[in-house]
């Protein structure tokens, strides 16, 4: 008998009886009435930015005012070209190392945490969110969720492939618990609410 | 007809802090009851059973049932010793007699406050006190709302020790974190036990605590040996002395 | 390992003891804060726990499931019944890619399998990735907490270090200088990797994929530069459904550190076109644990820490006084099921205080199953001699009123004879630190007896 068979039958053997399997309750009577606010507020607490635009135009002009001197960008949504690296083009993701600025289109966005849904069908590199220097992402404002567990009744968190709820920037506290952002991902993040 | 209350004086107090049991004794008689001290109790049998010896418990908690179980309750100053007639009498085979014990075994506050539902008390005691939340009353038999807990504040203690005339409690920094007595941990891990002690006792003494009190005389044991050998400005009483009046 | 010995050693240090129980005091109270602000939390409690045992009692049905999924989705799903096997597995896999160079993600099972020096020993350069594992790592030590595996650290401690071994300033010491020069550091050993390894927090039955929760990104990184992606996971971290992982990421985090969520929570279900993504399900005891009703609730752990931030014999005597990958209350419930010989002393690293089982985010009886693991230990006479004797003597003791009240008037007045010296002796350990009451003339009952004679029997 090989491993899994050991494994499984000592496991069948071994469970207890029967338990049944609760229904996940929503508690959507706890949501805040305004979303955005408490979407932002969060987010802004665990040190991400948040702007609110009229369209991908005013989005382009926010981006470009917070970051102003960015040479290396890269845009994985197509309403906002940005002329940087064209990132079909790369092959090899060690390339994107480079990438001083990514625009990433998010597709839910979930208000008690500031967590934002990523998944490879709005990526060309999976590794793009995570190895650029600072990291831009996009959200409507009608893909906003209270809590996760609206999120994950949300069709667009759909999970295939690849996907991750991004929450700010990437940080660290494993020194003295010092919070310090940017430990190896991005050293910050804006979302831009349209 | 006077309800019954068997007197349940732990075994320590019984030897170490008769004043306790004294206090306990006139607290309770000044309510409408008939109190009674059964002669031959001895000890319910935690210290056995927490270290693991569940079995050489078993006699002590024999006794014990035949000791009390004639009485309507069971009232003892001693949060731990009443978790464990309720919470590990199961160990005893089952019976009414059993059963009856362990649903009528209270700590001195919770039957105050619950069963007696006290509201106002003849006592002054005009001191800054920091009361110590035991965690055998506090998490074991809920007497105040645990700070882990998402659940709405209460503390049956306090609630009594702010009728008393002239006291003042002090809010301390961690209110129910652990003294470091735990039975014979307080033997087996002295080192830490010890580092625990003085950490519960500093709180206090930062609130300007004149006076510490609880409801469990074995962490207070563990405590006022700490205080006296340091010779720090902190009294100790335990909450039936306070309630009963009694001064410093 | 013997905690009062190694806890004993941990508290002389008082200043470090001090600051070891404020650090970790301070993220408990980010976490009560935290989760105070969910009206529901008791009730999401609940609902964890309900899951989590509705998962132990399929246990087998849902890894079955799983590794059916997983497959449909592309990726290799193997079977470890031991850390021997598990580590036999990861290096096959790596050893067939030629894999020089690995990357690695926090994962307390590999911790527990002692992969890194298996790997190490045949020629494969091991990097752990998360910073604070990367700190432990560097200094040749084990995590001392699940969360925060350098939290017994100090920063001028890990400059010292980093200056020996990353090549920092001499004397720098500031968190953010020092982050800064591990970021360098690991992105030189992200983009040369020909390997990742993460651990899974949760493994979704219903859909094949695992779930992997980080703050700084380390798992990402790994995973979507290298070639090969291998997850390894304790086969408890099976979860039935997706929309359970709503109440779970609602918990972690919240326990861990009072973050609303990790930054990351990174759901894999595919490898990457041209990458090949493995999964290894270990039991290594957790299926004879199963087996024991007392204690097989501790396999609903979710390894958020919470216990461990909340245990104040945790924060005073720090993670490596347990001897376990898995330190504090829940370590030290969970080590005694995989080896009681080794680990007898650690269910009595505790005073039973419950505030453990109180911040356990899947409602595990911590305390409760401390005492019961006593009673197993005491009846395997894992507990020393002189114990054993002095229990079964109290036991007569207090089974017989007349000789109790006779020892009890005998040792008052030992106590009130005027012999200090000879009473604080060397094997007193009570009065090492502490006074002992003052031993009174009379015992209460004596006293009643003299009071209330009518009453005297």
């Amino acid at each position: 008998m090989g491993s899994r068979e050991q494994i499984l039958a000592r496991v069948k053997k071994n469970k207890p009886e029967g338990m049944p399997l609760p229904s996940v309750k929503f508690f959507e009577e706890y949501a805040s009435e305004n979303l955005v606010q408490a979407f932002s507020e969060v987010l802004e607490g665990v040190g991400g930015k948040v702007v609110s635009v009229s369209g991908y135009a005013e989005a382009k002009q926010q981006i470009l005012g917070c970051y102003p001197d960015k040479k290396n960008v890269g845009s994985s949504i197509p309403e906002l070209e940005m002329g940087g690296l064209t990132l079909d083009a790369i092959d090899d993701p060690h390339a994107l190392h480079q990438l001083d600025l990514m625009l990433v289109k998010g597709e839910v966005g979930v208000a008690e945490n500031g967590a934002i849904w990523v998944s490879e069908n709005s990526l060309s590199h999976r590794v793009s969110p995570f190895i650029t220097e600072h990291l831009a992402i996009v959200l409507e404002k009608e893909k906003l969720v209270w809590n996760m567990h609206q999120a994950y009744s949300r069709e667009e968190v759909c999970l295939e492939g690849y996907g991750v709820f991004i929450a700010g920037p990437s940080k660290t506290a494993d020194i003295e618990q010092s919070l310090v952002i940017g430990a190896h991902g991005p050293r910050s993040l804006l979302v831009v609410l349209i | 007809m006077k309800r019954k209350v068997g007197l349940f004086i732990p075994c320590y107090i019984d030897q170490f802090y008769p004043n306790i049991a004294i206090a306990t004794l006139k607290l309770l008689e000044k309510f409408d009851l008939e109190v009674g001290y059964p002669l031959e109790q001895t000890c319910c049998g935690q210290p056995m059973a927490n270290s693991g010896f569940e079995e050489a418990s078993l006699d002590a908690a024999q006794l014990f049932i035949r000791n009390f179980q004639e009485f309507d309750y069971i009232v003892a100053p001693s949060g731990s010793c009443v978790l464990h007639v309720k919470e590990h009498y199961n160990l005893l085979p089952g019976s009414e007699a059993v059963t009856k014990v362990r649903e009528n075994t209270f700590e001195l506050c919770e039957f105050l406050v619950d069963v007696l539902k006290v509201d106002h008390l003849k006592a002054r005691f005009p001191f800054k006190v920091g009361y110590h939340s035991s965690c055998h009353g506090q998490r074991g038999l809920c007497l105040s709302q645990s700070s882990e807990l998402n659940a709405p504040g209460f503390s049956k203690p306090k609630q009594l020790l702010q009728m008393v005339d002239g006291l003042e409690l002090v809010e301390l920094n961690r209110p129910d974190e652990c003294c470091g007595f735990g039975g014979t941990f307080a033997v087996s891990e002295e080192a830490v036990s010890v580092r625990m002690g003085k950490d519960r006792i500093q709180d206090h003494l930062e609130q300007g605590a004149e006076v510490l009190t609880g409801g469990d005389a074995s962490c207070l044991m563990h405590l006022e040996g700490l205080i006296k050998r340091k010779q720090l400005p902190l009294k100790v009483k335990h909450i039936a002395e306070i309630l009963n009046g009694e001064s410093v | 390992m013997n905690h009062p010995e190694a806890a004993k050693k941990f508290v002389k240090d008082e200043q470090r003891t001090t600051w070891h129980d404020q650090s970790l005091w301070f993220v408990r109270t980010k976490r009560d804060k935290s989760s105070k602000s969910l009206p529901e939390w008791e009730e999401l409690r609940n609902m964890a726990s309900a899951i989590k045992a509705n998962v132990l009692s399929h246990l087998d049905e849902y890894l079955e499931e799983f590794e059916r999924n997983a497959q449909a989705n592309g990726v290799t799903v193997h079977w470890a019944k031991d850390a021997e096997e598990h580590n036999r597995i990861v290096h096959s896999i790596l050893a067939k890619h030629r894999v020089k160079r690995l990357v690695k993600s926090k994962s307390m099972l590999t911790e527990e399998c002692h992969l890194n020096p298996h790997l190490e020993q045949q020629g494969i350069e091991v990097i752990d990735t998360d910073l604070g594992e990367r700190i432990v790592q560097l200094a040749n030590e084990p995590p001392s907490h699940i969360v925060m595996p350098a939290i017994h650290k100090k920063k001028e401690e890990i400059g010292e270090l980093f200056a020996k071994t990353i090549g920092t300033e001499p004397g720098a010491k500031d968190p953010q200088y020092l982050t800064e020069a591990a970021r360098q550091h690991l992105r030189e050993k992200f983009l040369a990797a020909d390997a990742a390894i993460t651990g899974v927090n949760f493994a979704i039955a219903e859909t094949g994929g695992v779930v992997v929760c980080t703050n700084e990104g380390n798992a990402d990184m790994g995973v979507h530069l290298a070639p090969v992606h291998i997850a390894c996971m304790g086969m408890e971290k099976i979860i039935p459904k997706a929309e359970h992982l709503g109440v779970f990421l609602r918990l972690l985090a919240r326990s861990a550190t009072g973050q609303p969520i990790t930054t990351y929570s990174s759901h894999f279900h595919k490898p990457r076109a041209g990458t090949e993504m493995h999964i290894v399900i270990v039991d290594n005891g957790r299926s004879e644990h199963l087996g024991q009703e007392d204690f097989r609730r501790a396999l609903h752990c979710i390894r958020c820490g919470a216990c461990m931030n909340t245990c104040p014999i945790y924060r005073r005597s720090g993670g490596h006084s347990y001897g376990y990958t898995v330190p504090g209350p829940i370590g030290s419930i969970i080590a005694p099921a995989r080896n009681l010989k080794a680990n007898h002393t650690l269910p009595f690293a505790s005073t039973l205080c419950g505030s453990c089982s109180n911040v356990c985010p899947v409602k595990i009886d911590i305390h409760d199953q401390l005492y019961k693991w006593r009673q197993v230990i005491a009846k395997k006479k894992e507990v020393p001699l002189s114990k054993q004797l002095a229990m079964k003597v109290a036991g007569r003791v207090f089974a017989n009123p007349g000789l109790y009240r006779m020892l009890g008037k005998v040792g008052r007045k030992v106590l009130r004879l005027p012999l200090k010296p000879l009473i604080y002796n060397p094997l007193n350990t009570w009065g090492k630190a502490r006074d002992l009451p003052e031993a009174p003339k009379q015992s209460f009952r004596e006293w009643y007896l003299e009071n209330y004679p009518k009453n005297g029997k």
